[in-house]
């Protein structure tokens, strides 16, 4: 599987063959040819790209942290990292029996909070709609921000969320990954928080570092005996 | 503009330009890939004295609101040239000839981006050039294209751009100031290296068929040279001096 990754920029040809294309690479004659900055990846029937830069682009069912921009009677805005805005509708907070005219948006949220909030639903057509209304979803009420590239989240969070783990179990820290890109760190201690937010950003700078789980790892362990 | 000699001989006898070069020689390009932190992507672009800097924006939201297309993304580009950026001051408001290039460097890039994706937003190119000398239009579309791809826009292909030319009735690579105000013609070509495929092609001159045909050849070559030059940027960028 390794020695099939290669490093390609748009316009490259990833390979040739009867693969089927899927993320970022298009089929042109019989060439897949790669369309943005990243890691192709040779599966047995496919072909993809795991791309290094970009903004975030909705998927239904993705997690993200947004926050409140604004909001009518009926709805807030949520700024989700994206080229589009987080359409979240009041009835989403206030249940089936919202009205327009009793219940007060900004006493729930307001502008700045920020969210954890699920992409109910998105299409070409619209702006993504999305949802607070599932477990540990909802307003978030303490912790820090930390903003990394959308493109470098799977690195965040590791093969089935390896490095994620790694991260909390040596910081005692507790992290929220939105797949836009925003982070939440909580800890209950300072040093713990400092650390947490260090290693994420470190991951941001060298996403593309092949042993990069040992380096954090090290630097975790590096930061302990000095503390 | 500037001190040019009119007893200026642009080709000597033994295939010399005025500034040095071989028929065939582009000028000294250096392509640099990001460096404007607040843009998502961008780059910087030396291609003999033109210092060029572009700044790529988006996919963002559309303002004003009627611009936007409900089908697909759409690109805007802005060619700009410094006040300082030529001998005699320049009026900083956007000229005829600004206008005009920015039109072209866009439609040259369209075939290259795949906006389809991004419905309702735009993407927003800002190229200054900071310093002129003949060729500014290819040296911006070639830093454009590294830019968008830096911003991480999905492209078919990257696009070079070279101009090639005729001075003393023979064809010649990369067109300098000089040549471009006392030659025959300048060709400006913009190529996409992987899909073969022309999508800026202006000719200001007369050339013979054969001459034009030659002209493109020897354009289209300039282009694969400069194309390993984008990639060698994006590669340094992203992947790290020599690794892999």
């Amino acid at each position: 599987m390794d020695n099939k990754r290669k490093y390609v920029i748009p316009g490259d040809v990833v390979t040739t063959g009867p693969f089927r294309p899927e993320q970022n690479v298009i089929l042109e004659g019989d060439k897949i040819i790669s369309t943005t900055i990243g890691i192709s990846e040779i599966y047995d029937d496919s072909v993809k790209v795991i791309p290094l830069t970009g903004k975030y682009i909705p998927k239904i069912n993705d997690l993200v942290i947004g926050k409140v921009i604004s909001h009518t009677s009926l709805s807030w805005e949520l700024d989700i990292n994206s080229c589009y805005v987080g359409f979240l509708p009041a009835q989403d907070v206030f249940g089936r029996d919202f009205s327009a005219h009793a219940d007060e948006l900004a006493s729930k949220l307001k502008s700045g909070d920020l969210v954890a909030a699920r992409i109910a639903n998105f299409d070409r057509t619209r702006d993504p709609l999305v949802t607070i209304s599932d477990r540990d979803l909802g307003k978030i009420d303490s912790g820090d921000l930390v903003k990394i590239s959308p493109s470098k989240v799977p690195r965040l969070i590791g093969k089935r969320g390896s490095m994620i783990q790694m991260i909390e179990m040596a910081t005692n820290a507790a992290v929220t990954i939105g797949q836009n890109g925003w982070v939440v760190v909580s800890c209950e201690t300072p040093e713990g928080l400092l650390k947490a937010k260090k290693a994420i950003e470190m991951i941001n700078e060298k996403a593309h570092v092949a042993n990069l789980t040992d380096q954090v790892k090290e630097m975790l362990e590096i930061k302990d005996d000095e503390s | 503009m500037g001190g040019r000699d009119a007893t200026m001989v642009l080709l000597d006898e033994n295939g010399i330009r005025c500034d040095g070069r071989k028929v065939d020689e582009p000028r000294r390009i250096m392509i640099r890939a990001g460096g404007l932190k607040n843009a998502d992507g961008s780059a910087y672009i030396e291609f003999g004295d033109n210092k060029i800097l572009v700044g790529v924006f988006g996919p963002r939201d559309v303002h004003p609101k009627h611009m936007s297309d409900t089908d697909t993304g759409i690109l805007r580009v802005r060619y700009h040239m410094e006040p300082f950026s030529v001998g005699e001051r320049k009026n900083p408001a956007p000229s005829r000839r600004e206008i005009e290039i920015s039109k072209v460097i866009k439609e040259a890039l369209e075939p290259a981006v795949m906006l389809d994706k991004f419905p309702r937003t735009a993407v927003d190119v800002f190229i200054e050039v900071l310093q002129a000398d003949g060729g500014t239009r290819c040296a911006a579309l070639t830093a454009a294209s590294v830019a968008l791809a830096d911003a991480g826009i999905p492209m078919r292909d990257m696009v070079a751009a070279i101009a090639a030319g005729k001075v003393a009735d023979t064809v010649i690579l990369d067109v300098n100031n000089e040549e471009d105000q006392a030659g025959q013609a300048d060709m400006p070509i913009g190529y996409m290296p992987s899909l073969k495929k022309i999508t800026l092609l202006q000719l200001d001159g007369v050339l013979t068929p054969e001459e034009y045909k030659k002209c493109v050849d020897v354009g289209v070559k300039g282009c694969e040279l400069v194309y390993e030059l984008q990639k060698k940027a994006l590669h340094d960028k992203y992947f790290g001096k020599g690794d892999e």
